[in-house]
Order: structure tokens, then C-alpha cells, then sequence
């Protein structure tokens, strides 16, 4: 029987969830709701009675201080049809987790009640407000479910057994018949699989299996098509690209093999830091960190999982790249994260959204609750960041997700030995995330949401949170050999990748499933989050699995590595796949892709010179792309393992945005790390060669401004682009991959790890829209000492503001230009020759402590690095222009004001230590620029020496707080 | 182990995470700390009696599923209820940070017995409760904490402090006005949000809308503490948010005295 509880607030009781909803449901801006009220529905299943129903409200289920309940079997609660009331009830479909389920059962089972068998959970939801059907359908489709994951639930259809509805048809081979099959064949093949190969491919395997005198199986194939994807294999990448470059009129053909390894690889090889211990070979690269430690690094992206379900694409995504560091040498402790995301504007008007697309405001709002969701349960703090917005991401919003570990120096190699058993850990397999490291490599479009449902999933971060305490005591009694975390492609991709070497058996049916009815490559391919695989001596198995149990992680043996360089898999003791691991793994026929680069004409604009400069400075500091944002930073538990010491927010009010964060991964101890990033697209539509330079200078300078040290900084680049089978989409990426190849050695900073997600178009029609090709660069660095860190706000009125690094003509991309609608034309360069000099001499300036505050100047340029730094620290400025190193043409004062110029700090020193820091720039361009002021006045003298901005901190800082400061 | 050793149990179990700061806040004192899964005391793999101090961290114990600590609570009153009792009968102490405060709370440990019939009762019924915040969101921002009471804990202080909340269900209210005039009149209001100096609070300077600014609360004897506020995120000067602005006076920030004020009493009462 099925008993169904009902719980809502107690009259009087403010429920801001509720408000929540009303207030998304006014941004929809058509409807009138005047009252939203939720009520928690719970589906009880067992033999239970009236009684046993009681006990589990009262003591388990429902507040007695704050809520009501009511119960009945099977029945919802009945209600009076009044007027102008709505009732929509939203549940998770089947075989979507609901992350409740878990912990409840176990509530109960605490209770004493051992007969309960299954919980679901709904939500109902009561509007008022007068709604036609029509509006009430738009409510629930765009703010109250998401239909790839949630369904409305109708009452009079006949209620179902919550329990998952299990069709367990016979077991049967299945046979794909590729041996006969034609080009058109073996295309329809790939397609109705959605294998995602190209006909090249299906042939080589077509051959492969004509060597062997028979059909494959289904599951044969897909491991295939997952091992071969672009998203696990990278073929754009690693393939061969015919590269034609024109600029000025000459056009110039190169044949790239391998851009990965003749360009970052390169990069790192010639570069050769002693202290790089593991790079491009492991989930994630390694560098020293102190005698007993290395820290390791990754960033992930999760960008179509969240374009269709945002709180579970990121959600999935914070998960993921926790489990590459957890599967990094013998198992890393996860120490922070940072999460870069990429939006449309989120007041895009609602016309203009493609359809089958969700609106920017919605995608950010479930993204920043994803990460907020994993990230903050499974206590690891989101240090860092940042957010673009861009109309062209509409139908691809990007999702970075980036974790740094720490590992222990006699942890790092792994090796699965012949005899080892093969352990899964964690969660169950269910049928979620089928297909999705295929998926993530094709394009999206209005059916994506349709067809491709299966890939969105929810996470489960306590479960996770569960394997990982479970794991580093595993780990520290060295019970297992080798480990890999189950992401894109499941066990396929964890045992494929582990038992490359040996080969492999496994008993599919061996595995722990949610719910009966899977096939065995649904068991194969499936990627249901919180799951890794070990391979563990016999030996040690007992012990192994006593440890997950103490934490109540199921552990369960699932094969052996044997030997055989064979992949084999059984279920219920036959068959169902043999392949060779070489075949497997020696990937795909290389290709040769086209790329195309063409110097786009741009011409630079002509502005007039504004007559109100203060304007300017509120307007960009109100920039989107500028704007503070406190209202995400905030959700995200920033300091939990309390090792936070410079966080993302500083100053004085704490809403100052930080450059670097820098924690210590040791807590008692001085020695720490700084994160950053750099990111900016606008660039990359000029010159994606001088977008990767900046976006390197970026992150380093962002380091260098807390105190770090160029010379013990390493990196990752991260690559989201268009469509590689255009020419033009990937001649811009070719030409990024150089620009990241002469900015790191210049700057002589290794890549230790990267990573590549393409394919980010959107098809409407005949149209495609593209993503801006976007890099992102992550940097970490290793801080000596953190007491002697500094932050970018104003310290003290007195104090003497220097601008460091040399100004130019450079406002191409800029956000002040785009203040105007333009792009304008002199994108900034790099030259790290000068640079490294400035780097250097600040880093020492910190050391020697001469520096009181240091912020970098990137978007915004001088003014608005000089803003944030006075309102951050609640000080005022006076500033001359005409003292800022500058060599250009305009010599006007909104190019010296705005230009985003790279290598360029503000630096605020005390006046007795003038002559020292002075001495420390020797040959670097810069100029004294002012001083800080008690006073609340922000005052700037132009070149000719007239007042230019004259303003006061509080406007400045509200004009930056206001655009998202979302209640 | 030697009788002089001052034991603190971290209790962990699914979903805890702010164990090893807090573990390490009470190590830096000189106390021995075990950092315990529950299912152990259920086990009697370990025992709450060979402890002085109990520590229930932070985190989000069983994904805060239902409501935030009720499954904890559940197991501490259910199943740990008799072992709890005799500890607290011991004249022992027990701190709850953030979710730890929400699973006492919600286990009816805290505030406890609030009159004499109930002391007689030994009434354990829930009388107050942590909600979801005003906000309707989690939020990490630092708080000003004005202290009263008498507690162990909270001896020597200050007036003022400073600290981090990080949390979505921090608003504290109790059953009924009764149930809160007892608390106030009892001494057992222990942390109190207010302004930067002193000052009544406004959001986000009471972050949650917590009924009249409470941030933390006692037993009646003041040996058991829970609090929304993380001292263990002040514990070091450099965890502060704004340390770089200010002077360096030494290695620990405001919240170390707490877990100084903890160890200090079990040496001075307890062994």
C-alpha cells in the first residue's frame, strides 16, 4: 500500500521558498500570482499502518514548531475548487534519482518501521491569481519543472507503484548486423545509435569485424563509439588539421599533426620545470607543493548537460571533476574549487531566445544552485571564478568546473597488476546518462531536449562526500593498486581505460543496480554519478570492503584484470562482448580536418570624446562583465575547511573582488596556493592568438597581485569552441593553441593539464549559431608565505598609487567600447618580455613588504581597477592621468582611463617606502599616479591636467553592486 | 593513555564536513581528539564515556533531507539517547556548530529542560527549531555576535565577536513565547547577531531573521553550546576576512577562546 503525507507550513510561518517561486514566476512578467504556497507531498510505500504513519510524521518527517500535516492512503488531500486557485503537483520521473529517497528510507528504518519499501517525493504547488491554462502551463514549464527530469503529476490517471516501473524482459544477445552494410548503412547505423561516428570510422570497425568473421554486439559497438568520442579521445585535437592562415593579403598553408602536442605539450616539454611531477597523463596534472604534498589540478566543462538542465548539468559537472581528483594518482583530497561560467545577459528579451532553449536568468539561476548544491555539501570551498555574458552563448552556456586536490608524495603512480579484482564503489547504476560522452559530441538543437534526456542526470554529493572519507582511509592503508573515477562513459571508459594494458572480465550482472530491468549495456555505458572504480589484490579485498562499510558505501567486486589484453564481458554467463584492447584503444583513422583563419577587416571607430567621463566609469563599472557578483560568490561555502585566507571577497564592507583566492592546504601551517583565472572572449573575436596571450597574462597577473611568484605557477587551458568540422571554427582554435604555445614559454609557465569541449553550436532551422570561441586559462601558484599576502583594497589615506606597466592604444574588445555597441579594432597584446620584468619586481615588492594593496587592471582598465580598489577599501583617490606610463597616438583621456592594456597593476605604497620601490622598477615603465584620501572623493586630472572624473566611492561601489545583486 | 588526557570526539557520519577544523581547533589546545563515525558508538567500536568533550561540526548530515539535521538528531535522541544522558549527567560538555546546532536542537538537547517541571519531567521534547532563512538561500557572510550569558564556553570572550555563518536553515525560533521568555530569563541566550558595534541588527547583520537576533543558545547549565557561527572559521588571525587591514595580534583569532574555554574546563573540573 502506498500512503501519501502531505506537509505544509503553519499559518503565520514566512516561507521564502515560496516567495522564491512568486518572485521567478513576476519575472515571467505576464502572469499575476498574488500568493504561491508549497506543500511537501511524501509517497510512502509498504505495510505500513495509520499508526506507523503517525510516528513518521511526527518524529521524522514534519517540524512540529513550523508545520502541518496531513495523511491518507493513496489519496491527495481534498480541496475545495475555489476561485483563482491553481494546484500543480511536480514529481521526478522515473529512474531520475530523487535525492531524498535515500535518507529517508534510512529515517524511517531509524524509527524502528523495517517494512517501508520505497519513497518519492512530489511538490505541490497552490498559485492564486487568475490564470487561463495556458498561463498556468507556462508557469510550470519555465519555473516550476523541467520536463527532461520532472513530470506533473495527474491524479486521475491511475496511481503506479512509486517504485521504478522495471520492465524485465528476457535476456537477449542483441547483434549488429555491420559485416553486409553499405555507406548509407553504416551511417543510418551510427545515427540511430547515437554512436555519433563518422563513416570513416564505421568502416575501420566494419573491417575490424570482417578480420574477425563476425557481427559485433550492440554493447561491442558502443564501447567503441564512447572509447573513439570526442569527448574521450579528443580526435580535433590529437587528429591532423591543414591550416591556412591569411593576414595582409599573404596566405600561408601549414599541415598540423597533433595541435595538442606541438603546441601546449610543446610548451610544457621546453619549459621543463623541475617541479611538474605529473602532466597530461593523469586525470589531472601535478606539481610539487611542499616535502610531504603535490597538489593537482583540474577544470572540467559540463556545457550540454546544463544548456538542458542546468541545476543538474552543473550539479553533475562539480561532481565529475571532484571524482577526477579523487581518481588522480591513488586518490587526491579535494581542497577547493573554482567555477567559471559563460551566459547569455540575463535581461535578454524572451523573443529573442532560440526555441527549445531556456532563458539566461533561468540557466544562471539553476547553475549557481547546482555548484552551490554539490560544492557546499560536500564541504569544499568554491574559492574562485568568474562570469561572462555574451548573447551568442544563448543556446551553449559554458560550465567550467575546476577542483584542486592534494596528494601525498608516495601516492602517485597506479598500476593495475594481473589477478587484481576490479571494485566498483559508491553509487548505483541506474539509466541515467546514457550517452552522454557521445552526446557532448554533436550539436545541439531544438530535439536535443527530446532525445537526449537520458544524458541529463542529478547528483547525489553526499554519497560522493560518503566515498570520499571512505577512500582516503583506503587509501592511506594502501588496500588498492589503481583507481579511476566512472565520468563520461561509465564503467566502459573506467575499466576500458584501467585494463588497457591487461585486459579485462567482467560480470555485468555483478553490478549493484537502483532498480531491476537494465540491459547489460545499459549496465556498461551508464552514467550514474558517485561511482569509482579500484583494482584491488585479492589479498586486501576483505579489508577494502570492510572500510567502505564502516562508511556505509556499497563496495562491490565486479571482474578481474586477467592478462588476455581483452576486454570481456559477461552476463548471467554469457557473452556479450570480446574486444581487443589494442583495437580499442589505438583509437579511431586519424583525420585530416580543414582549418581556416582569415584576419577579420576590422576597422577602429571613432567616438566622440563623452562630456561626462563619470558616467563612463558607472556605466562600465555596472558592466555585466565588471559588475560584482557578490549574490553568487555568497551561495557558495568559501571558507568551509578553514583554510580560506584570501577570499573571493575582500575589504573592508567584504564585497571587494579579489584577484587571486589563496588558501592553505594545511591548516596551522604558512604555506599556501593562489587560484586564479583568465577569460575573455571579446578578444578572441579580434585575434584568438591575442585572447590566449591575454588570457595567460590575466591569470598570472592575478596571481602576481596576491603575492605570487611567476616562477612557481603552473596552468591549464580549457577550450570551448564551435563546430571543428568548419573551417573557420577551427582556424580560430588552431590559432588560439599558438597563441597559448608563445605566451607560455615567454612567460616560461607550464600547461600541467587541459581539457576540450567542442561541438558548442546550436542548429535552429538552417542556421547555426556558434559559440565565441572561449579559453579559459586556470592558473595555480604556490605562495612561500601567506601572512605576507596582500589584497586590492585601499589601505590607508596617504599612501602613495603607482600604476605599473606601460598603456597603450589597445581598447579593442573592450568593455568601455562596448559600452558604446562597438568592438572596435586594437586588441591588447603581450609582451612578456616586459612582462615577466614587472611580474618579477612586484612579487619581490611583496616579499620585501612594500606593497600595502595591488590590484590588476583588466576589464574596465585603470578606472575601474582604481575604483574597485577605493570602494573596496572605503578610501578615497587623487589621480593624474598624464603621470600613467603611456605611449599611444589618441592621447585622450578615456583610451588612458579604459584601454585594457595587459601587465598593468595599481600599487599602493606607504610614502616612507618610496625610494625602495622605486628602486625595484628599475626599467619598467610606470608612473606615480596619486594618493589614497580619507576622504570619500574620487577625483581624477586628465592629461591636461583638468578635472576628468570627479565622483564619490559610494556611487561607484553601488552602480557596481546593483546589476546582479538579485534578492 | 594517560588519566591526564583531555578526549574530545568529533562525531562524523554522512555528510559531515567541517571536522578536521574543528578537530584541529581543540588538537591546538593540547586536547587528544578521535574523530568518530557514529556507526562506531552504535557499535560499541567506541564509547561516549571515555570522552570529556563532544563536538558535533558542521556540514550537512544525510544531505539536510527532510529537514536540516533531523536524521541526526533522530539517532542521537533514539539511539545514543541513554549514553547522551549519563554524559550530560557527568557534568560534561558538548558544543554543536551549524548543523550540529540544528541535530541538538532538533533533538530536543537544546535549549533542554527550560523550567522545573520539565527539569523533573526530564521533558526532551523539541522546543525551538532552525529554519529556513529570510533569504530563502545559504549565505556565507561574517556576522557580528554580541555574547551574553554565562556560559563555560563563552568565558572571557568579549562583548563583541566576529564570525563566519555559512548556512540556509539558521533562523532560529522557538514553540511559543513562553518557551522564549524562559530561555531569556534562564540566562541561555549565548550569541546574539547585532550591528558593528553592538547595535540591533538589520539583514544581512542578523542573516537569517532569527527571532530576537539569536545566533546561539545554551542549556540551562551552560555546559552545552550550539551556535549558527563558525568560531572554528575564526580560529586563526588569517582567517579573518580583512586581516591584511589590520595588525597582526598574534597567531589565533576570536574564536580560539572557545575552544580554549573548553579544554580549560575539563582540566580544571574534569580530571
Amino acid at each position: 500500500m502506498i500512503w501519501r503525507i502531505e506537509i505544509k507550513h503553519k499559518r503565520g510561518v514566512f516561507d521564502a521558498q515560496a516567495q522564491g517561486i512568486q518572485k521567478s514566476v513576476a519575472d515571467l512578467g505576464r502572469v499575476a500570482v498574488s500568493r504561491v504556497e508549497i506543500i511537501q507531498v511524501y509517497n510512502v510505500e509498504g505495510k505500513l499502518t495509520a499508526e506507523d504513519i503517525q510516528t513518521i510524521c511526527r518524529e521524522l518527517l514534519v517540524n512540529a514548531v513550523t508545520q502541518d500535516y496531513y495523511f491518507a492512503l493513496e489519496k491527495p488531500r481534498p480541496h475545495k475548487p475555489a476561485k483563482n486557485t491553481h494546484t500543480v503537483e511536480i514529481a521526478y520521473n522515473p529512474g531520475v534519482m530523487d535525492p531524498v529517497e535515500e535518507s529517508t528510507m534510512k529515517g524511517i528504518r531509524d524509527l524502528g518501521i523495517d517494512t517501508v519499501e520505497s519513497v518519492r517525493t512530489a511538490k505541490k504547488y497552490v498559485l492564486r491569481g487568475t490564470l487561463t491554462k495556458k498561463e498556468r502551463d507556462i508557469i510550470t514549464g519555465k519555473v516550476l519543472a523541467n520536463k527532461l527530469i520532472q513530470h506533473v503529476v495527474d491524479h486521475a490517471a491511475a496511481a503506479g507503484s512509486p517504485k521504478a516501473s522495471a520492465a524485465n524482459g528476457p535476456f537477449r544477445l542483441i547483434l549488429v548486423d555491420l559485416l553486409k552494410a553499405g555507406d548509407r548503412q553504416l551511417m543510418k547505423l551510427s545515427r540511430d545509435g547515437q554512436l555519433f561516428l563518422n563513416l570513416q570510422e564505421m568502416k575501420a570497425i566494419q573491417k575490424h569485424f570482417r578480420s574477425m568473421g563476425r557481427n559485433p554486439t550492440d554493447v561491442e559497438l558502443e564501447t567503441i563509439a564512447q572509447t573513439w568520442s570526442e569527448h574521450c579521445y579528443h580526435k580535433t585535437f590529437r587528429g591532423n588539421i591543414r591550416y591556412r592562415a591569411s593576414e595582409n593579403g599573404k596566405t600561408k598553408t601549414t599541415t598540423i599533426r597533433n595541435l595538442l602536442k606541438s603546441t601546449i605539450m610543446k610548451a610544457t616539454r621546453e619549459i621543463n620545470k623541475p617541479w611538474c611531477v605529473s602532466v597530461f597523463h593523469d586525470n589531472a596534472g601535478v606539481i610539487e607543493f611542499d616535502d610531504e604534498h603535490h597538489i593537482c589540478f583540474k577544470a572540467e566543462t559540463h556545457n550540454h548537460p546544463s544548456a538542458l538542465e542546468p541545476f543538474g548539468g552543473a550539479n553533475t559537472g562539480v561532481g565529475g571533476v571532484i571524482r577526477d581528483i579523487l581518481g588522480t594518482g591513488l586518490g587526491a583530497k579535494p581542497i577547493c574549487s573554482t567555477d567559471v561560467f559563460c551566459f547569455a545577459p540575463p535581461d535578454l528579451p524572451s523573443d529573442r531566445l532560440p526555441p527549445g532553449t531556456l532563458h539566461p536568468k533561468r540557466i544562471m539561476k539553476g547553475v549557481v544552485s547546482g555548484v552551490r548544491d554539490y560544492g557546499n555539501k560536500m564541504g569544499i570551498p568554491t574559492v574562485n571564478g568568474a562570469i561572462l555574458f555574451d548573447e551568442r552563448f544563448v543556446g551553449n552556456p559554458l560550465v567550467y568546473c575546476g577542483n584542486i586536490g592534494l596528494l601525498p608524495k608516495d601516492k602517485v603512480h597506479k598500476k593495475a597488476n594481473k589477478g587484481d579484482q576490479i571494485v566498483v564503489v559508491g553509487g548505483r547504476t541506474g539509466r541515467d546518462g546514457i550517452h552522454g560522452a557521445t552526446f557532448s559530441s554533436g550539436e545541439l538543437n531544438k530535439e536535443s531536449e527530446v532525445v537526449s534526456s537520458g544524458a541529463v542526470q542529478i547528483g547525489d554529493p553526499i554519497q560522493e562526500k560518503k566515498v570520499l572519507d571512505a577512500l582516503m582511509q583506503a587509501r592511506d592503508l594502501n588496500l588498492y593498486t589503481a583507481i579511476t573515477d566512472c565520468g563520461a562513459g561509465g564503467l566502459s571508459s573506467a575499466v576500458g581505460e584501467m585494463g588497457r594494458e591487461l585486459g579485462a572480465h567482467v560480470a555485468l550482472d555483478a553490478v549493484p543496480l537502483k532498480y531491476r530491468g537494465l540491459k547489460y549495456d545499459e549496465i556498461w555505458i551508464s552514467e550514474s554519478q558517485e561511482r569509482m572504480v579500484l583494482s584491488v589484490a585479492p589479498r586486501n579485498v576483505t579489508q577494502l570492503l570492510s572500510v567502505f562499510a564502516v562508511e556505509n558505501v556499497e563496495a562491490t567486486v565486479i571482474g578481474e584484470f586477467t592478462g588476455t589484453r581483452r576486454l570481456e564481458l559477461f552476463f548471467h554467463g554469457v557473452q556479450v562482448c570480446d574486444l581487443d584492447m589494442a583495437f580499442l584503444h589505438e583509437g579511431p583513422p586519424a583525420t585530416t580536418k580543414e582549418a581556416r583563419w582569415v584576419k577579420p577587416k576590422v576597422s577602429a571607430v571613432r567616438i566622440p570624446r563623452p562630456a561626462n567621463l563619470n558616467k563612463k566609469l558607472l556605466e562600465v563599472l555596472s558592466h555585466y562583465n565588471v559588475c560584482s557578483k557578490e549574490w553568487v560568490v555568497r551561495q557558495y561555502d568559501h571558507e568551509v575547511q578553514g583554510a580560506t585566507v584570501i577570499k573571493p571577497l575582500v575589504g573592508v564592507n567584504c564585497d571587494g573582488p579579489s584577484d587571486a583566492s589563496v588558501i592553505v592546504p594545511k591548516l596551522g601551517s604558512n604555506r599556501g596556493i593562489a587560484v586564479a583565472n583568465g577569460i575573455n572572449v571579446r578578444y578572441g573575436m579580434l585575434d584568438p592568438y591575442w585572447m590566449a596571450a591575454s588570457c595567460i597574462d590575466e591569470a598570472l597577473r592575478q596571481i602576481v597581485a596576491v603575492g605570487g611568484d611567476v616562477s612557481h605557477i603552473a596552468i591549464l587551458d580549457n577550450f570551448c569552441w564551435g563546430n571543428p568540422d568548419k573551417p573557420d571554427r577551427l582556424g580560430g582554435l588552431v590559432r588560439a593553441a599558438q597563441g597559448c604555445y608563445k605566451t607560455a614559454v615567454g612567460y616560461q609557465v607550464p600547461f600541467i593539464s587541459g581539457k576540450d569541449s567542442l561541438y558548442n553550436e546550436y542548429t535552429q532551422g538552417k542556421k547555426s549559431i556558434a559559440i565565441p570561441g572561449t579559453l579559459l586559462i586556470s592558473a595555480v601558484g604556490i605562495i612561500e608565505d601567506v601572512t605576507k599576502a596582500v589584497t586590492m583594497d585601499f589601505k590607508r589615506g596617504g599612501n602613495l598609487i603607482y600604476c605599473v606597466g606601460p598603456t597603450y592604444d589597445e581598447l579593442g574588445g573592450s568593455i568601455y567600447l562596448d559600452t558604446y555597441g562597438y568592438l572596435g579594432a586594437d586588441v591588447p597584446k603581450v609582451n612578456t618580455k616586459l612582462g615577466l620584468k614587472i611580474f618579477n619586481a612586484l612579487s619581490k615588492g611583496v616579499q620585501k613588504g612594500l606593497i600595502r594593496s595591488m590590484h590588476d587592471c583588466s576589464e574596465g582598465g585603470i578606472a575601474a581597477a582604481l575604483a574597485e580598489m577605493a570602494f573596496s577599501g572605503g578610501l578615497g583617490v587623487t589621480a593624474r592621468l598624464d603621470q600613467a606610463a603611456y605611449s599611444g597616438e589618441s592621447k585622450r583621456d578615456d583610451t588612458v582611463l579604459f584601454s585594457e592594456s595587459n601587465a598593468r597593476f595599481i600599487v599602493e605604497v606607504e610614502p616612507e617606502k618610496k625610494s625602495r620601490f622605486e628602486r625595484l622598477l628599475k626599467g619598467i615603465p610606470r608612473g606615480l599616479l596619486g594618493r589614497v584620501e580619507d576622504s570619500p572623493e574620487f577625483i581624477v586630472y586628465g592629461l591636461d591636467n583638468n578635472v576628468c572624473l570627479n565622483t564619490r566611492i559610494q556611487d561607484l561601489r553601488e552602480a557596481w553592486l546593483r546589476p546582479l545583486r538579485w534578492s | 593513555m594517560g588519566k591526564t588526557a583531555i578526549k574530545v570526539i568529533v562525531l562524523r557520519t554522512a555528510g559531515t564536513n567541517c571536522d578536521a577544523e574543528t578537530a584541529f581547533a581543540f588538537r591546538s589546545f593540547g586536547a587528544q581528539v578521535d574523530l568518530v563515525h557514529i556507526k562506531k558508538l552504535f557499535d560499541r567500536q567506541a564509547d561516549l564515556k571515555d570522552y570529556h568533550i563532544l563536538a558535533i561540526p558542521g556540514g550537512f548530515t544525510y544531505g539536510d533531507d527532510i529537514e536540516s539535521g533531523r536524521i541526526l538528531a533522530n539517532e542521537l535522541s533514539r539511539k545514543l539517547g541513554p549514553d547522551l544522558c549519563r554524559f550530560i549527567g557527568d557534568k560534561k560538555l558538548i558544543i554543536g556548530i551549524c548543523n550540529g546546532f540544528q541535530a541538538l536542537v532538533k533533538a530536543g538537547i537544546l535549549p533542554g529542560p527550560l523550567d522545573k517541571n520539565e527539569r523533573e519531567a526530564h521533558d526532551a521534547s523539541q522546543k525551538a527549531t532552525l529554519f529556513n532563512n529570510d533569504s530563502g538561500k545559504f549565505e556565507d557572510r561574517w556576522v557580528h555576535l554580541k555574547v551574553e550569558g554565562g556560559s563555560v564556553w563563552t568565558k572571557g570572550l568579549g562583548e563583541i565577536v566576529y564570525f563566519p555563518v555559512a548556512h540556509a536553515e539558521g533562523k532560529f525560533i522557538t514553540r511559543d513565547g513562553n518557551a522564549l521568555n524562559l530561555l531569556k530569563a534562564n540566562g541561555q541566550v549565548a550569541f546574539r547577531y547585532c550591528g558593528p558595534k553592538g547595535t540591533k541588527p538589520k539583514y544581512p547583520e542578523n542573516p537569517n531573521g532569527s527571532v530576537e537576533d539569536i545566533a546561539g543558545i545554551t542549556d540551562s547549565t551552560g555546559r552545552i553550546l550550539g551556535l549558527m557561527p563558525h568560531p572554528e572559521r575564526h580560529f586563526l588571525f588569517t582567517q579573518h576576512p580583512f586581516w591584511t587591514r589590520l595588525n597582526n595580534n598574534g597567531r589565533y583569532g576570536q574564536g580560539a577562546k572557545i575552544f580554549e574555554n573548553g579544554v580549560m574546563y575539563v582540566k580544571e573540573h574534569l580530571l
